[in-house]
């Protein structure tokens, strides 16, 4: 029988030769990645009397949830972490250069079938080049930097055949908030996903680390695409070096999976997930009309070049209105340069858009655009749970990069195909 | 080996319902903050709760309880506050792996919030998976840890196995 990607890349790690899904195994860990909670980590770590990694060359440590750091408190977290990190003699501290989860995928820090535990969940990001990535908490994260294994259950494995073609401002985004929508945010829990079929092997990797960033809003633990041509043309491109060898990475054409959904996505309407749940998804025309106070553009979900060059696309010769504000934050300094390359960056700035600098900043409610009691943001970001961008009293929708766009020209939600 | 998180808690439970996230048991701006001002905040959809929740006081929750980040203050919020421990339908995989990692009891309980009320007195153990409602008389099964998963609750969480691992090298 054979195996799903979960199966073959905890077979290996594990060194258990035939690991199977509702198997508990051991497995270590090929790359680790920490963000500021490093430094509560490399403290605990310190602690207990315990002053090396598993592997420096293995670990990789960003700063980019409060970059550029907010308070003194943040901006003496990062001196400190960078002093961790060079005291544990890591060979990959990344310092400010954009959004963990993209920076380590554009860069070749990850690679095809490779397993990656992470201090953030949307870890699951890796799995758009064929990677098991998954999210842990603190106290999980100090035990594999000291020991650098986790138990893990081998998880069954969901797999979406998505077939038909998306349409005009239609994006991936708007694919993954409909399955969030049609099958809930349970679909996946305790499980991985396998996104497959003629849809997923016609992304891009920026398309497709979208859906694997949000299968943790579906539950998942991992959210796989196969490593293919594309994504092998992506790492050879950014990444020559780290990506030389490497090899395509898929499921055995007879794995056996939990469940399998084939889905036609042709005619799908731009889709907008409502307060208070990314479950809580409408095709924009039922909710075209909401007033929008701030439209964000940014965060590991949706802020790559590809999605800046839709937002310019829709923005191009148009103004952000008057009552609303559109704040940009390219998910790494690498997206920024190729932006502004490409002159993506200038068509936003004509339009009224904010450009700040690359990081969470908004996302989590940490800084640089949170919003006040009673106003409405629509967000290219991941999560619209109640607080999520600042106060409780606050709405946040979540739409695609074009959805956000359209938003910003018209005040309001608005389905982006009419402004395309 | 003294057993330092028990497997079996009783307690009042306070109920809440379906996908309770773990940005609302540790909002992101309260998450360095001490914990006398952090307290205030945690669950804050019932503003109540953090007010008058009792040490020993116990949850009770509806499916997919701790969805979202992977921000361990939330569990350690609720720990933190005295609450015993939690039963809900289902919960979040990554605040499940992090309640086993603080040893912080929580169980899965499928028909759990159909059994039990605000203000019942519950009991569960997490060995065996028993749930008691003793003031209704009723009596459920929840989803047993494994023996890995008791291990750790047993030692007190994850950084005293590591202690130990690390001082026995
Ligand atoms: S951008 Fe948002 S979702 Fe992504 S890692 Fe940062 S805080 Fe998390």
């Amino acid at each position: 029988m054979g195996r799903t990607m979960a199966e073959k890349i905890l077979s290996r790690a594990a060194d258990a030769p035939d690991a199977r899904a509702g198997d508990y195994v051991t497995a270590r860990a090929d790359r680790v990645m920490a963000h500021e909670a490093f430094t509560v980590c490399a403290l605990q770590l310190r602690r207990l009397g315990i002053d090396r990694v598993f592997d420096p060359e293995r670990v990789l440590v960003i700063l980019d949830h409060y970059f550029p750091a907010p308070t003194e408190q943040m901006a003496r977290g990062h001196v400190i972490a960078r002093s961790l990190s060079e005291q544990f003699g890591l060979k990959h501290f990344l310092g400010h250069a954009g959004i963990c989860h993209q920076v380590l995928t554009e860069r070749g820090h990850v690679l095809p079938g490779q397993l990656v535990f992470g201090t953030d969940s949307h870890s699951t990001t890796y799995g758009a080049i064929g990677a098991a990535g998954t999210g842990i908490g603190l106290t999980e994260m100090t035990w594999v930097l000291a020991t650098g294994e986790l138990w893990l259950l081998v998880p069954p494995t969901v797999r979406f055949v998505l077939d038909g073609t998306l349409g005009d401002a239609v994006m991936s985004k708007d694919v993954v908030l409909w399955l969030a929508g049609r099958f809930g945010t349970e679909v996946a829990q305790y499980r991985a996903i396998e996104f497959a079929g003629p849809l997923a092997a016609g992304m891009s990797v920026a398309s497709r680390m979208t859906m694997a960033n949000m299968g943790v809003e579906l539950g998942a633990k991992f959210a796989f695409f196969e490593a293919d041509d594309v994504t092998l043309a992506y790492l050879r491109s950014r990444a020559p070096a780290a990506s030389a060898g490497v090899e395509a990475f898929g499921p055995d054409e007879d794995a056996e999976y939990e469940a399998v959904h084939a889905v036609d996505v042709s005619g799908l309407e731009p889709q907008i997930a409502c307060p208070h749940n990314p479950g809580n998804v409408r095709p924009v025309s039922e909710v075209a009309g909401t007033p929008v106070h701030q439209a964000f553009l940014g965060s590991c979900t949706n802020a790559r070049l590809e999605d800046l060059e839709v937002a310019a696309r829709i923005l191009k010769g148009r103004r952000v209105h008057p009552a609303t504000r559109l704040l940009v934050t390219p998910a790494s300094q690498q997206v920024a340069v190729d932006a502004a390359r490409e002159g993506v960056l200038e068509t936003l700035l004509e339009a009224g858009a904010h450009v700040t600098a690359s990081g969470c900043g908004a996302c989590p409610g940490g800084h640089g655009g949170l919003i006040a009691g009673g106003e409405v943001c629509i967000s290219s970001t991941n999560r619209n749970f109640r607080g999520r961008m600042g106060s409780a009293d606050a709405e946040v929708y979540l739409g695609s990069p074009a959805s956000v766009a359209a938003a910003a020209v018209a005040g309001k939600i608005v389905d982006p195909r009419e402004l395309w | 080996m003294v057993s330092e998180a028990p497997h079996s808690v009783r307690g009042r439970v306070w109920k809440f319902g379906d996908n309770v996230d773990t940005d609302v048991m540790a909002p992101w701006n309260t998450i360095s903050l001490p914990w006398e001002e952090r307290r205030k905040s945690v669950l804050h959809v019932r503003p109540e709760f953090a007010e008058q929740a009792a040490p020993g006081d116990l949850i009770v929750a509806g499916r997919n309880w701790g969805c979202g980040s992977s921000r361990e203050h939330a569990p350690e919020n609720l720990k933190l506050l005295g609450i015993g421990g939690v039963v809900a339908e289902s919960f979040g995989r990554i605040y499940f792996r992090n309640c086993v990692a603080i040893a912080f009891p929580n169980l899965a309980c499928p028909g759990i919030a159909q059994a039990c009320e605000e203000g019942d007195d519950l009991e569960f153990d997490v060995a065996s998976g028993a749930v008691r409602n003793h003031t209704r008389g009723v009596e459920l099964s929840g989803a047993a840890y494994t023996p890995d998963m008791l291990a750790i609750l047993e030692r007190g969480g994850l950084l005293e196995m590591l202690k130990e691992r690390f001082s026995a090298a």
